[in-house]
C-alpha cells in the first residue's frame, strides 16, 4: 500500500460566532497555507469539504475562493464522523494514484442541522442527543456501577486541557462542583456533560510520499484506519453501554497498522458526551469493559495529557464537520513534537476516534512518525 | 397504507418479509436482506422496557416488542421499571415526528 502522510494544518479558534460556512473554510484554509512552506495553489490537485451544512458545491467554492482547480472536488458528510470519513477518501484518493496532494477542509456553525438526525424517526419525539445519551449514561452507570460524580471527572480533566488549547471554545476549567451543579438535563445527564455545538474550522493537507518532503520535514504517517457502520437508527444498538462499530473499527485500523493497544502513547477520544470516554476506552480495548472510568480518573489525578490532551470535544467543542479533523491535526502535532503544553512525552504512535449518530457508525486512525 | 398513513390513524404496523420470515426495522417497503417487498400487519402493543431515564416530569424510554424491534416512547402512566412490561396506549405523528405513549403493566 502507498503511504500517505500528513503535512500541513490549519484551524479557527472555536466559537459561536456567526459566520458564513464558505467563510469558516476560508479562514481555515488560509491558515493551512500560511503555516505551510512552499505551498501553493498548483500544488493541489483534490479538495474535500467535510461538513453537515446544507449549503451545496463547497468544495468547489472554496476552491475558486483559495485559487485552486482541482482535478477532484466534492463534500463529505457523515454527521458527527465526517472529518475522519473526509480524511480516509482523501487517503483512498492518494493510495490509488489519482491524487496526490489533497486539501481537506472541515467546517460547520452552531446551528448545524447535522446535530438531530431527522431521519431516525424510532427515536419518537425524543431525537435530541440528549436523550440517547441519557439512556448510554443510564446504562452504563448501572451495568458497572459508576457514579455521577465518576463520570464528572472526564468534564473536569478535558476542560483543563482545553485551556492549553488556544482553538478550543473553553479557556476556563471546570470544578467537580462545577460540573455535578451545572443545570440537570436529564435525570442522567448535565449540561456540563455535553460538548458543545459551535462554529469552528480545521483543515489539513494530505500529500502522496513522493511529495511530502516540499512542505515538510516531519511528515506524519497514516499507518491504520478502520471504519464500521453497524445500523444509522440509535434503537438498533444491541446494548446502550458498549460501542460495537468502535470495537470493530479498532480491529480494523489495529490489523491495517499491525499496532495494538498498548503501543499508543495519545489518543483523541469522541467525548461528545462523558459517558462516551470511558465507553470507548472500553470499546477500543485499552480497559477491560467497565474499567474505562479508572483511566480516565487515574489520567487526571497524574495530570497525564495522553487522553484528549486539546480537551476533547466538551472542551474544545464540537463543530461537528471539523471535529474530526482537528482530532487529527492534534495527533500530528503531538507526533511531531509540537503541541506544547499539551505534549505527550516522546509520543510515537497515535490514535483517533470519531464516531456519529450514537456510535451508529465510528472511524478509527493511527497515526505515527 | 403504508407505515406513516397507519400511524397517522393511530395504527401501530411492522413490516415483515415472507421470505426470510424477518421483522424489517425501521419500517420499510423492501426487505433488507433479500430485498423483496414486504407486508405489513400490525405489531404487537405489548413490549418491555430496556432501558430509561427522565426529563424533568417525563419519562423516556426504549422499549422492545415482539421480542425483536426497540423504539423510544415516552411512559406516561409513572415510574417505569427496567425489564417491566409496557403497553402503546397511543401512538402517530405531530409535527412530522412520529411519538409513541406507553403505560406501564401491572
Amino acid at each position: 500500500m502507498p503511504k500517505v502522510a500528513i503535512v500541513g494544518y490549519g484551524q479557527t479558534k472555536f466559537s459561536n460566532e456567526d459566520l458564513k460556512i464558505e467563510s469558516v473554510l476560508l479562514r481555515a484554509t488560509k491558515n493551512l497555507f500560511d503555516s505551510t512552506s512552499n505551498l501553493t495553489q498548483k500544488d493541489i490537485d483534490s479538495v474535500l469539504v467535510s461538513t453537515n451544512n446544507n449549503s451545496k458545491y463547497l468544495s468547489a467554492i472554496l476552491s475558486e475562493m483559495t485559487g485552486i482547480q482541482p482535478k477532484i472536488a466534492h463534500s463529505i458528510e457523515s454527521l458527527c464522523n465526517s472529518g475522519t470519513n473526509s480524511i480516509v477518501s482523501a487517503y483512498s484518493y492518494i493510495a490509488s494514484g489519482l491524487a496526490e496532494v489533497v486539501l481537506i477542509s472541515g467546517a460547520e456553525r452552531y446551528d448545524s442541522p447535522g446535530q438531530i438526525l431527522e431521519w431516525d424517526n424510532l427515536r419518537g419525539e425524543f431525537k435530541h442527543p440528549i436523550f440517547w445519551a441519557s439512556i448510554f449514561s443510564k446504562s452504563y452507570k448501572k451495568k458497572y456501577g459508576i457514579t455521577d460524580e465518576d463520570l464528572a471527572f472526564v468534564s473536569v480533566k478535558n476542560h483543563k486541557h482545553s485551556k492549553s488549547n488556544p482553538f478550543a471554545f473553553s479557556q476556563k476549567g471546570v470544578s467537580m462542583e462545577d460540573v455535578l451543579n451545572s443545570k440537570k438535563l436529564t435525570d442522567d445527564l448535565r449540561l456540563l456533560d455535553c460538548s458543545r455545538p459551535c462554529t469552528g474550522g480545521s483543515s489539513i493537507l494530505l500529500t502522496s510520499e513522493k511529495f511530502c518532503k516540499k512542505f515538510t520535514d516531519s511528515p506524519i504517517w497514516i499507518t491504520g484506519i478502520g471504519q464500521k457502520t453497524t445500523s444509522a437508527s440509535f434503537t438498533k444498538n444491541q446494548t446502550f453501554d458498549h460501542m460495537e462499530s468502535t470495537k470493530q473499527a479498532t480491529k480494523s485500523a489495529f490489523q491495517m497498522s499491525k499496532k495494538s493497544q498498548k503501543d499508543i502513547d495519545v489518543m483523541e477520544i469522541h467525548d461528545a458526551f462523558s459517558v462516551c470516554e470511558p465507553m470507548a476506552l472500553d470499546s477500543i480495548g485499552f480497559t477491560k469493559p467497565g474499567e474505562g472510568i479508572k483511566l480516565v480518573k487515574e489520567s487526571y489525578l497524574t495530570e497525564s495529557p495522553k487522553i484528549n490532551p486539546r480537551g476533547g470535544l466538551l472542551g474544545a467543542g464540537h463543530p461537528l464537520g471539523a471535529t474530526g479533523i482537528s482530532q487529527t491535526i492534534e495527533i500530528t502535532q503531538q507526533l511531531q513534537l509540537k503541541a506544547g503544553k499539551r505534549q505527550v512525552d516522546k509520543a510515537k504512535v497515535g490514535l483517533i476516534h470519531n464516531m456519529a449518530a450514537a456510535a451508529t457508525s465510528s472511524t478509527i486512525l493511527v497515526l505515527e512518525n | 397504507m403504508n407505515f406513516e398513513e397507519a400511524l397517522n390513524k393511530g395504527i401501530f404496523l411492522i413490516s415483515e418479509c415472507n421470505y426470510c420470515k424477518i421483522i424489517v426495522w425501521p419500517p420499510s417497503e423492501f426487505c433488507n436482506q433479500c430485498l423483496n417487498e414486504n407486508s405489513w400487519r400490525e405489531c404487537s402493543r405489548i413490549g418491555t422496557i430496556i432501558e430509561f431515564s427522565k426529563k424533568e416530569k417525563i419519562y423516556f424510554c426504549v422499549a422492545k416488542f415482539e421480542n425483536s424491534i426497540q423504539l423510544m416512547g415516552e411512559v406516561i402512566s409513572g415510574a417505569p421499571r427496567k425489564n417491566g412490561d409496557v403497553e402503546i396506549v397511543e401512538c402517530g405523528i405531530t409535527n412530522n415526528r412520529y411519538f409513541f405513549k406507553m403505560i406501564v403493566m401491572s
